[in-house]
């Protein structure tokens, strides 16, 4: 049980601090966002796993047996007692801070999906409200709002709807704008809203931790390279980084004129510089993909940061 | 056959218009001269759909009148506001999770973005050229 607890907290170290740092950090993410997806994936996960499980593996130490032993005798003993001999307040510490801390990414998440599911309601009523449809569009309905600042969003859910601006459509040529449409289609079609809802949950769960935020902003701007590869598919990277180019630049003129409660802190504005640029700079400049051994290696690796803490904890 | 949702929008837009409230009949009336749908309107239906309005907090009414009369809570404008708000909205932990096509960016950045699109302005013409021939 120590062994598997000491194993657990330095993964649980490694993976809230210097691993997530250095993938953010990597290049290589933009040539293979989709692995680079599912490895931010098994990070959150095994990190997670690791935490709770090397304060549970701890706190049951003086249970002896196996770790599901000792979580299926701990509700009565915890009533009734007697505690096993040898039971410190240090046991006791980590066993209710790991439910603690189980109940807080729990309870954040629920409140994360609910809080989102709600202002997604209000959005909808209010696009219906405002916007008018596109007419004669086969596939998802498109919207038009009517509004000077060229924006493109998409909203999931039962009914999907891709929404543009007035100032989108003057802005751009048609081509770009079915770029654009692509792109909104394809974060529809591979749910990236259900990734960016999660790591949401995750980054609000623990702010202070670098696993948690990097992990959030790695997560959006690699959903948005894999919604422009997608959109590449129907249309030249030359036209969408022109697209995209475009309203990056368009975008200030807009927001410095019509009201300044939209400017973003430093910070946020530092991130999503880097974003838009990379996302550009992808396009102008192709990178192929990672060589197969390399993705089957990072997949490989993906696998077993989920199978160790799965392991220590079912063999402790 | 319109739906409701065009039907909500066409209420609303008649509110937005009218600075002083309006009873359903009133506004059904309203709907019957300026659109073809509005025509075969039941009144059952236009108070269905103005308590679906005043649900959503889009719609408010006057009780202490009967009929009840109906105004818009807030202006068109507003409305949009909150929509791009919700869009672009400035904090970073906005919960609605939407990814939009391009997010905001600074000043600098969409100075390099404009020259990228100069710089490329002045190559295409020779890409085109060099293709033709």
């Amino acid at each position: 049980m120590l062994f598997a607890s000491v194993t657990l907290a330095a993964l649980a170290v490694l993976l809230a601090w210097p691993v997530p740092v250095l993938l953010a950090k990597a290049h290589w993410p933009t040539r293979s966002p989709g692995i680079a997806l599912l490895l931010w994936q098994a990070i959150a996960i095994s990190g997670g796993l690791s935490m709770i499980g090397s304060l549970v593996t701890f706190g049951l130490i003086p249970f002896g047996g196996s770790l599901l032993q000792g979580l299926a005798q701990l509700p009565q003993l915890l009533a009734e007692g007697p505690l096993p001999a040898g039971t410190g307040l240090i046991h006791i510490f980590a066993l209710s801070s790991a439910a603690l801390l189980a109940a807080h990414l729990v309870l954040n998440l629920i409140v994360t999906v609910t809080r989102t599911e709600r202002q997604r309601r209000r959005h909808r009523s209010l696009v219906e409200l405002l916007s008018t449809p596109l007419p004669d569009r086969p596939g998802a309905p498109i919207h038009i709002i009517d509004s000077p600042a060229p924006v493109a969003y998409c909203l999931p859910g039962a009914r999907t709807v891709t929404v543009l601006s007035e100032g989108l459509v003057a802005l751009l040529d048609p081509p770009q704008l079915e770029a654009v449409i692509a792109h909104e289609r394809a974060h529809l079609r591979q749910q990236h809203h259900i990734l960016l809802v999660a790591f949401q949950s995750w980054r609000s769960s623990l702010p202070w931790f670098p696993i948690a935020t990097r992990a959030q902003v790695a997560v959006s701007l690699l959903v948005e390279i894999l919604a422009d590869d997608q959109s590449r598919r129907h249309t030249d990277a030359e036209t969408l980084a022109g697209a995209i180019a475009l309203v990056g630049s368009a975008e200030t003129n807009a927001l410095t004129t019509n009201a300044t409660q939209f400017v973003e802190s430093s910070a946020a504005l530092a991130s999503e510089r880097s974003a838009v640029s990379m996302r550009v700079d992808r396009l102008v400049h192709p990178e192929p993909q990672l060589p197969l051994a390399e993705r089957v290696l990072i997949l490989v690796a993906a696998a077993v940061l989920l199978a160790v803490p799965l392991v220590l904890l079912l063999a402790s | 056959m319109a739906t409701l949702g065009d039907l909500e929008r066409s209420i609303m837009e008649r509110l937005w218009e009218n600075h002083s409230p309006l009873s359903a009949a009133d506004l059904k009336d309203e709907l019957a001269h300026k659109t073809s749908a509005g025509k075969d309107l039941a009144l059952t239906t236009m108070l269905t759909v103005l308590s679906r309005l005043e649900r959503k907090g889009f719609v408010s009414r006057d009780r202490k009148v009967r009929p009840h009369l109906y105004f818009a809570v807030t202006t068109r404008a507003d409305h949009t506001a909150e929509l791009l708000q919700q869009v672009l909205g400035a904090e970073p932990d906005r919960a609605t999770a939407l990814a939009h096509f391009v997010g905001q960016v600074s000043p600098e950045e969409a100075e390099t973005l404009r020259q990228l699109l100069t710089q490329r302005a002045v190559q295409l013409p020779e890409d085109s050229v060099a293709t033709d021939g």
